[in-house]
């Protein structure tokens, strides 16, 4: 790459200078590249790649880290996972069941009341700037703040919410009510972030678009359907997409606001996870936990996107 | 004088806003409110929105350093988890991405793919993996395990490589050809040109490790060694609810991102909005 403009003329002058030779991008002893990348690639290789592989060679033991021995079990862990009436099957699902709930419950109301909102914030009026803040607030609080505040605001006796509704409901302790909470809960903690993401694909489509449907006699309604959803069609699949991976990671919400309860109704996958692996240091079953929930998790993905594309093709 | 006609569209539209903003404000309000009573008049009934009587208790006994509920320390402890992993990440992330983005060396993009493709892997796969290392480490209870573990993510690397991508060449070459070399072009030219990407990256690092709750929790034992999401956690496990105290540690607990939100809003909203554009 030769430079050619006419910044490069007193550069060729500078005393001391050295000759440029092969060309600017390609200078430096042959070790340069590498000693930029080496204390990044230390940890992602330490706690990234190695985590990886390391995560899935637990899973084929009976491993505890605090124990001498840690037998090799092959997929033993996973056969168990899998068979009715073993130790951890029915835990386990009812804990995947947990996750798909939530997810089920969740996701559609994160996909579609962040787009009313940003639909809202999408217009010209006073203090625009100021109402977008007020929604993506919460988001930067994080699980604990929002957690601890709603199991307050929940509370059956001396919540907020059963003070104004004027009935004890068990928010916290009983379904369905819990699962609305937890709902609740998530949406009013992440609208924002999915608001501002539609808000900034909004933004991206032509007002010519708009100009056009009008000039035809278009509707408000008929606008929505055929410019704006079809304009932010990226955007939904990766509103989505996150919206899908936040649910299945779910763990806050249901460690803070019900435990778990009733029962282990509300105990997601990764809960169960946490506790199979840290509580009672059974790493090697947690790990084949972990696994299953990502490859089912991805199994989810492929199909969304597999869906999406078919929709479009058609 | 123009004025704005009043239409019945225009009253639904600032209906909704105004419904809308007290849903999102009112429980904060809440949390305020009550972490300025005294623990009888938080529960009881019928609830007042204001403090009767109106008192810091809760926080002279949360903010002292020898408490039962050490909110302080746990303050202390997330800043610095906070600062240090932030440093980390921001440091050795601009590093990597530069050499990625503008060195040509054997291996780069066989590297690049695998850092990129581990975008894509949910982070709950790490957690047990991670935890049996950080043990052998011997950072259990340790601030160590809540600074350096998650530096190895790949976000900070991929997005500030999109940003050195995106500057012009002519500078650095110039630079080349003054006989500058890559630490000097790395540090004088590039680092201030990507300040608008470094800031963005510095706050969402900063937000997220300030937030993390389900790594600390299990990492961290010692109550005073706790960051402040983990401490809230344990204290709302705690028999004795003493609600202003919660509360009052959750408005500790929100003071800074807050803060930091309000100072930087538009580093946030905007790298939230573009992540959403590059998918």
């Amino acid at each position: 790459m030769a430079v050619t403009d006419a910044r490069s003329a007193p550069a060729r002058a500078a005393p001391g200078g050295r000759e440029p030779s092969r060309g600017g991008v390609r200078r430096g002893g042959l070790l340069t590249p590498y000693l930029f990348l080496l204390p990044y690639l230390v940890l992602f290789v330490g706690f990234v790649l190695i985590p990886g592989v390391f995560g899935f060679w637990v899973s084929l033991h009976d491993y505890n880290y605090l124990l001498p021995g840690k037998p090799w079990v092959g997929f033993g862990n996973y056969v168990d996972l899998f068979t009715p009436g073993s130790r951890d099957s029915g835990d386990f699902w009812r804990a995947m069941a947990a996750t798909g709930i939530f997810t089920v419950l969740s996701v559609p109301l994160l996909l579609v009341c962040p787009l009313a909102v940003a639909l809202l914030l999408n217009r010209t009026f006073p203090g625009r700037s100021f109402f977008r803040a007020v929604f993506f607030a919460p988001y930067v609080l994080g699980v604990a703040v929002v957690g601890v505040l709603f199991r307050f605001i929940l509370d059956p006796n001396i919540g907020l919410v059963n003070y104004y509704l004027g009935h004890p409901f068990p928010w916290t302790t009983a379904v369905p009510w819990a699962w609305v909470s937890l709902v609740g809960m998530t949406v009013w903690w992440t609208l924002g972030f999915n608001a501002i993401i539609y808000l900034a694909g909004l933004q991206d489509i032509p007002v010519e678009l708009y100009e056009a449907a009008r000039v035809d006699g278009a509707s408000r309604w008929d606008e929505f359907w055929n410019v704006t959803l079809p304009g932010l069609r990226p955007v939904l699949m990766f509103v989505l997409t996150v919206t899908i991976l936040a649910s299945a990671n779910m763990f806050g919400q249901s460690y803070l606001l019900t435990h778990g309860a009733p029962g282990t109704t509300t105990r997601t996958a990764i809960m169960l996870v946490a506790q199979t692996g840290f509580g009672s240091n059974r790493q090697g079953v947690a790990a084949a936990m972990s696994y299953i929930l990502a490859v089912v998790l991805m199994a989810v993905s492929v199909l969304n996107i597999r869906l999406l594309q078919r929709r479009e093709g058609s | 004088m123009t004025r704005v006609r009043v239409t019945p569209g225009r009253v639904l539209f600032y209906l909704v806003l105004l419904v809308l903003t007290v849903i999102f404000v009112a429980p904060l309000l809440w949390m305020v409110s009550t972490s300025f009573k005294t623990n009888n008049d938080a529960t009881a009934l019928p609830l007042s929105w204001l403090p009767r009587p109106f008192t810091a208790d809760a926080y002279s006994r949360v903010l002292t350093t020898a408490s039962e509920t050490p909110v302080l320390r746990w303050f202390v402890n997330s800043l610095a988890a906070g600062v240090g992993n932030t440093a980390l990440i921001v440091a050795f992330d601009a590093l990597a991405a530069y050499a990625l983005a503008r060195m040509r060396f054997p291996g780069r993009n066989l590297i690049f793919g695998v850092i990129v493709s581990t975008l894509f892997v949910p982070p709950f796969l790490f957690l047990i993996p991670n935890y049996l290392i950080v043990s052998r480490l011997g950072w259990l209870d340790s601030l160590l395990a809540v600074i350096v573990p998650s530096a190895g993510g790949a976000f900070g690397v991929f997005f500030l490589r999109q940003f050195f991508l995106s500057l012009p060449l002519e500078l650095e070459e110039a630079a080349l050809l003054e006989g500058a070399n890559r630490w000097q072009i790395f540090t004088r030219i590039v680092l201030p040109l990507a300040r608008p990407a470094l800031a963005t990256l510095t706050v969402l690092s900063f937000l997220t490790n300030w937030n993390d709750f389900v790594w600390p929790i299990y990492v961290l034992f010692n109550p005073a060694h706790e960051t402040l999401p983990a401490g809230l956690g344990t204290l709302q496990n705690a028999a004795t609810t003493n609600y202003p105290i919660m509360m009052a540690g959750a408005v500790v607990a929100s003071v800074p991102v807050i803060a930091l939100f309000i100072v930087a809003q538009r580093h946030v909203i905007q790298s939230v909005a573009h992540s959403g554009l590059k998918g």
